[in-house]
């Protein structure tokens, strides 16, 4: 959506400089600071997405996303890659980078979990082997589609329908937390036996320190899910694998986030070194930048989401994912304001 | 039989067109055969000089002009057009560019209509609209006419960043027979080797030419990244996995509560 400054003489994307004043805005509330620096640029060159950024900005918007990511105990690669295309980075780019930032932010995580004990480790390796696979299929699939053309529209689509479909539910269910808190009735818990076909599949398993008794096959399948998703659309996939595994494997809280953060890592540590060798299209400076940017941000994100009720969070998650969705969904209804692309295949002598 | 034999007589019609043209010579100097690129440049110019020396044959006050070529690093290249499909806009048709300049520079003294005739325009690549951009088409190679839409597609996304450009009057003659011209280069310059060809004309005809060349080179931090990730994707990937578990160990013992 593009407007025309008056006396700047040029026309900008609107939904960029909101998204950079946004950002500045956090940092300098962060730090009571004016945040004048930070949109005065400092300009550093990023060698594989090709094109000079404001390191401030990105930091920011790092911090930022590690902020959120922080408060609702999830990865934040939904919202960082699509940040990172509004501001001109290439889709593929940024989905192969943000691998590596959220790798390093669950990395963090994953440790202090671990440290709380709160990590089932059986769990997460029979998560991992079907992790492991769906990551490689689907950085194949993101080179085949690459090689067609149709990544970028694989990358949007993938966020409109599966952000609006996360978002729509996470908020409703909140919403209705929230309605019936307020009457005063107390929230029930969400534990009907209605998925007792799951708890029927052979090959059982005992994972002990979740203390359930479980088939391994459903347990591999999201893992597939969630690595194959991962790879595509440069997200950790937590803010589905946590509802999936609380509501489908009833997994019990106390170690649901720190066994999806172990998932989480290794799938996007994976997909870092398959995009690297195959698509090379990991940005080392940019990942760099983020990284730093995000696990500082999160700390802040995790005591402030300690201060909000549970429902609310569920609420204003639900509403930010939507609204990316929502985002993407008019980036490609509207006409695009330049319809030819051009890009190298290489054979440069 | 007929195709060489065809060509030995356009050989042989063009020495003879050429031979009263060892008039001219032409003998030109670029400011700087190898520009560095550092991770801050912002774009900068390059000068050619050059003059038109003249002996015993040329007659006297002959009015030239000149028609400098630049040519970059060529490069395959695919351009995509994008169509509403199902109320959503899709890339449907594409169309491959083989072996294209990566840079095209077209600088002359004056508009290169008035230099040279469409045929000797044609003959001599004069301009962006008739230097041959190689096409596949279907299992054909050619190029096409200059108003298609992938080709005039592909010719403005590359001017709007300062890679495909056409000047008629870059070219100053500081004498009759001195000229220069500046050759600017963008900051998102492609790095390789740069052909020049410098084309002198007179009365409408070819007179004499020569070529030149310079080289781009990246140096820096920055370079040998994209470099690093290019030609060893596996350390590089490792390095990046390694610089991510750092991070976030750091991380969790800078932040740690307990």
């Amino acid at each position: 959506m593009q407007l025309f400054l008056p006396i700047a003489d040029i026309p900008v994307n609107v939904f960029l400089i909101l998204a950079m004043g946004a950002a500045v805005g956090f940092v300098s509330g962060m730090f009571g600071i004016g945040g004048g620096f930070l949109m005065t640029p400092l300009l550093i060159f990023l060698p594989i997405a090709d094109i000079p950024v404001n390191v401030f900005l990105i930091l920011a918007m790092g911090a930022a996303v590690g902020f959120v990511s922080g408060m609702f105990g999830i990865g934040g690669g939904f919202l960082m890659t699509p940040l990172l295309i509004f501001v001109g980075i290439s889709p593929a780019v940024a989905v192969a980078s943000v691998s590596s930032h959220i790798a390093a932010s669950s990395m963090s995580g994953a440790i202090s979990y671990w440290r709380r004990r709160s990590i089932d480790p059986a769990l997460a390796i029979v998560l991992l082997t079907g992790g492991s696979i769906g990551t490689a299929l689907g950085v194949f699939t993101f080179t085949w589609l690459r090689s067609l053309g149709q990544l970028d529209l694989l990358i949007a689509l993938s966020y409109v329908i599966l952000l609006t479909t996360v978002g729509g539910l996470m908020f409703w269910e909140g919403l209705r937390a929230m309605l019936r808190a307020r009457g005063g009735k107390p929230v029930p818990m969400r534990r009907s036996g209605s998925h007792g076909w799951i708890h029927g599949l052979p090959m059982k398993m005992r994972f002990k320190r979740s203390k359930i008794y479980l088939s391994v096959i459903p347990v591999v399948v999201i893992g597939l899910f969630i690595g194959f998703l991962g790879a595509i659309m440069g997200i950790g996939g937590g803010f589905i694998l946590v509802p999936l595994m609380i509501y489908l494997l009833r997994v019990p809280t106390s170690t649901v986030i720190g066994t999806s953060m172990v998932l989480t890592l290794v799938t996007m540590l994976f997909a870092t070194m398959l995009h690297a060798m195959t698509n090379h299209l990991v940005d080392a400076v940019l990942a760099l930048i983020l990284m730093v940017g995000g696990v500082t941000g999160a700390q802040f994100g995790a005591r402030a989401g300690q201060k909000i009720r549970g429902e609310h969070l569920r609420v204003l998650l639900g509403l930010l994912v939507l609204a990316v969705g929502i985002r993407f969904a008019f980036e490609l209804g509207i006409r695009p304001a330049e319809l030819f692309t051009i890009r190298e295949t290489g054979g440069a002598t | 039989m007929r195709r060489p034999l065809a060509i030995s007589a356009l050989a042989l019609a063009a020495m003879l067109t050429a031979l009263p043209a060892r008039a001219e010579r032409l003998i030109v100097s670029v400011s700087n055969h190898r520009v560095t690129v550092t991770p801050n440049y912002s774009g900068e110019e390059l000068v050619l000089f050059g003059s038109v020396e003249k002996d015993a044959n040329t007659p006297p006050n002959r009015a030239y002009d000149l028609v400098i070529t630049v040519f970059g690093p060529r490069a395959d290249m695919v351009t995509r057009r994008k169509e509403r499909k199902f109320g959503i806009w899709v890339n449907t048709d594409s169309r491959q560019f083989l072996q294209v300049p990566s840079y095209l520079a077209i600088f002359s003294n004056r508009p290169i209509d008035a230099i040279a005739s469409p045929e000797v325009q044609r003959r001599q690549q004069l301009g962006i609209n008739n230097v041959v951009l190689t096409q596949r088409v279907g299992t054909d190679y050619a190029d096409v006419v200059p108003n298609d839409p992938f080709r005039s597609a592909f010719v403005r996304l590359r001017a709007q960043h300062g890679l495909y450009r056409e000047s008629s009057s870059a070219v100053t003659f500081l004498t009759p027979t001195l000229f220069r011209t500046g050759i600017p280069l963008p900051a998102e310059v492609p790095i390789g080797t740069y052909t020049v060809e410098i084309k002198l004309f007179a009365d409408g005809q070819l007179v004499t030419r020569t070529d030149t060349a310079f080289e781009i080179v990246k140096v820096g931090f920055e370079q040998f990244v994209a470099t690093t990730s290019r030609q060893n994707g596996f350390a590089y990937g490792l390095a990046t996995v390694a610089m991510a578990l750092m991070t976030g160990w750091m991380a969790s013992i800078v932040f740690r509560k307990d």
